[in-house]
């Protein structure tokens, strides 16, 4: 019998810090067990006893890159506990802070963590200055990042656990001049975005690996903060029953090894929400990207790369227009008395849907509470695809030695979230 | 610095969010020029795979030591590099990834079992409980203006003909 024992300790260029064992025998993969090196740091256990208001920033801290997302997720579960609507001003500046992140936090995933896999190099500083693709290359990641950071940084103070946005409304409003040079910057990186998208189109790497598929998608539109649950096989749950959605389906599993939904494993993220809503992205996006959006919807993994490449170019085209459109002004926090109640907030983080659950009571103080991330969702799907593709290359004749560097490349297309994860993915084998 | 070895330079994570870590991947877009010309970065899990951990100029330690294993790694940094730099909230006061130090007696009886199946310290420990620390850039992240007069400083004062 052939045994094939394959453990890696660090996982390189991703999100956090995650180790992964593979146990094969006779070219079967009998065991995968894809996992966290971190120590949990307790978030869901220290909000009891905090008052509400310090919820937002303090759920931030669950993850560095993905922290504008959890404070989005965070203040929509605090304001339904709350029964705050924010304003349309609110909801736009909401919005541009979601777009900021999709476009710094997939620019670092795209350049820095996957590129130097397509151009054979260790790592993104090492590409050639001197070579004219890998020259602008440099040049594009660089600029698309600070483009990002620049508009986080301008409508939520920061691109790391912003400041701005609260319970109720911001704390800050956009300069004019601000406004315009982040129209400049913006407009500047748009045939970076393209030239992006043409390089995750050509990729070489491919793994068809069919799932379900899981997002938050809007009935027009493609925000990453509002509408229906949907799934690929067109099933839907609205606002209203978000909270069932998650105590009814999502959550019961938790107990399990990782979460389910109905039973089977399920994939949320870019591709996810390419799979199940292409249409509704920006019409100049559609326009610009029509042929790589015509390899959608697909099963292939890594074309999570490319969907992350659109995503970028439809997060620009759509604050394009919010900042053009609209002018902003200072507007008071909308406040409300404390009540019993339970709020549920559901996002799009760059990763896919992230749930926070609040309970909250009449003293204004946090009873319990609840985040489940993408990486958690994602996790079993990441383990049987990494079992699926070691088979493979098994019986391709790959020798032992090469297959690790594979792993990591499926696993970067995944892109999981260490940070996020280290806390909420189920580690029962451990 | 065409005549000089570039600056051995060395970045890690403990236990953290990695605010840190992606501030400073936000702060090379505007410097990644001078960076790639200026450092050797020999160990930086976030940007590369082929890591090195034999000697740095600095080492950039990130987060709160929460784990035996992580004390260990910490002293072997500290005896590998010429300056250690405490980044974050984590790493120079311990907070927020030691809030179960505070955490009331039902509190602890919720995560007690946790501790013990991953082996962790009884209670968290900022860097410096550790290891000797030469520089501390507190913050939640970092700041921005403070991690660059620091890099300022350690390149003029390892590089000062550069």
């Amino acid at each position: 019998m052939h045994k094939v024992d394959l453990s890696m300790e660090h996982i390189t260029k991703i999100e956090g810090d995650a180790a992964l064992s593979i146990h094969a025998e006779d070219g079967k993969v009998t065991e995968v067990k894809f996992g966290i090196t971190e120590y949990k740091r307790f978030f869901t256990e220290a909000m009891k006893g905090k008052p509400i208001a310090a919820i937002p920033s303090h759920l931030a801290r669950i993850c560095g890159t993905c922290s504008n997302a959890h404070i989005m997720a965070a203040i929509e579960a605090c304001e339904n506990a709350l029964d705050i609507q924010p304003t349309k001003q609110t909801e736009i500046l909401r919005s541009l802070t979601m777009h900021g992140l999709i476009v710094r936090d997939h620019a670092l995933h795209l350049y820095l963590f996957c590129m130097p896999d397509i151009f054979g190099k260790d790592a993104f500083l090492d590409f050639d200055e001197n070579d004219e693709v890998q020259h602008q290359m440099l040049h594009d990641g660089f600029d698309i990042k600070a483009a990002g950071n620049y508009l986080a940084t301008l409508i939520a103070g920061r691109s790391v656990h912003a400041m701005y946005p609260v319970i109720g409304g911001f704390l800050h409003f956009p300069s004019k001049e601000g406004v315009d040079e982040a129209i400049a910057k913006l407009e500047s990186i748009r045939p970076a975005a393209l030239r992006l998208i043409k390089v995750f189109q050509d990729a070489p790497d491919h793994f068809d690996w069919k799932s379900n598929y899981m997002a938050l998608i809007a009935d027009e539109g493609f925000g990453y903060l509002n509408g229906k649950i949907r799934t690929s096989k067109g099933e839907e749950y609205p606002e209203s029953e978000y909270r069932a959605h998650l105590e009814h389906t999502v959550v019961p599993y938790s107990t399990a090894s990782a979460y389910k939904y109905k039973g089977e494993s399920y994939m949320v993220g870019s591709l996810a929400r390419l799979n199940i809503a292409k249409d509704n992205l920006h019409p100049k996006t559609k326009e610009s990207a029509k042929e790589a959006l015509a390899l959608f919807p697909s099963t292939d993994v890594f074309l999570n790369n490319l969907a992350q490449a659109i995503e970028i170019l439809h997060s620009i085209d759509e604050s394009l227009d919010l900042l053009k459109n609209n002018t902003f002004v200072p507007e008071p926090i909308i406040k409300k008395p404390a009540r019993e109640a339970v709020g549920v907030g559901v996002v799009e983080a760059p990763r896919g849907t992230l749930y926070h659950k609040v309970v909250l009571g009449a003293d204004g103080i946090i009873r319990e509470g609840e985040v489940i991330v993408p990486t958690g969702q994602n996790q079993i799907n990441i383990e049987e695809g990494i079992g699926k593709l070691v088979e493979k290359l098994l019986a391709e004749g790959m020798t032992e030695d090469k297959i690790p560097m594979e792993i990591e490349k499926l696993i970067r297309a995944f892109d999981p979230c260490m940070s996020c994860g280290a806390h909420f993915l189920k580690v029962s084998w451990i | 610095m065409e005549n000089q070895e570039k600056i051995k330079l060395g970045w890690f994570s403990f236990s953290c969010c990695e605010d840190s870590t992606i501030m400073m991947t936000e702060i090379m877009n505007d410097h990644w020029q001078d960076w790639k010309r200026i450092f050797d970065f020999r160990h930086v899990k976030v940007l590369k795979s082929h890591n090195i951990m034999d000697e740095f100029d600095v080492a950039f330690v990130e987060g709160a030591i929460a784990g035996p294993d992580q004390e260990e790694k910490v002293k072997e940094i500290r005896s590998k590099t010429k300056y250690l730099v405490a980044v974050g909230a984590c790493a120079v006061v311990g907070l927020p990834a030691g809030q179960r130090n505070t955490f009331t007696e039902a509190q602890n009886a919720e995560i007690d079992f946790l501790i013990t199946r991953f082996g962790a310290l009884p209670k968290v420990l900022k860097v410096s409980d550790v290891v000797k620390v030469d520089v501390e850039l507190p913050g939640c992240p970092m700041n921005t203006e403070m991690f660059l007069k620091a890099v300022d400083t350690l390149i003029k004062t390892l590089r000062p003909n550069s």
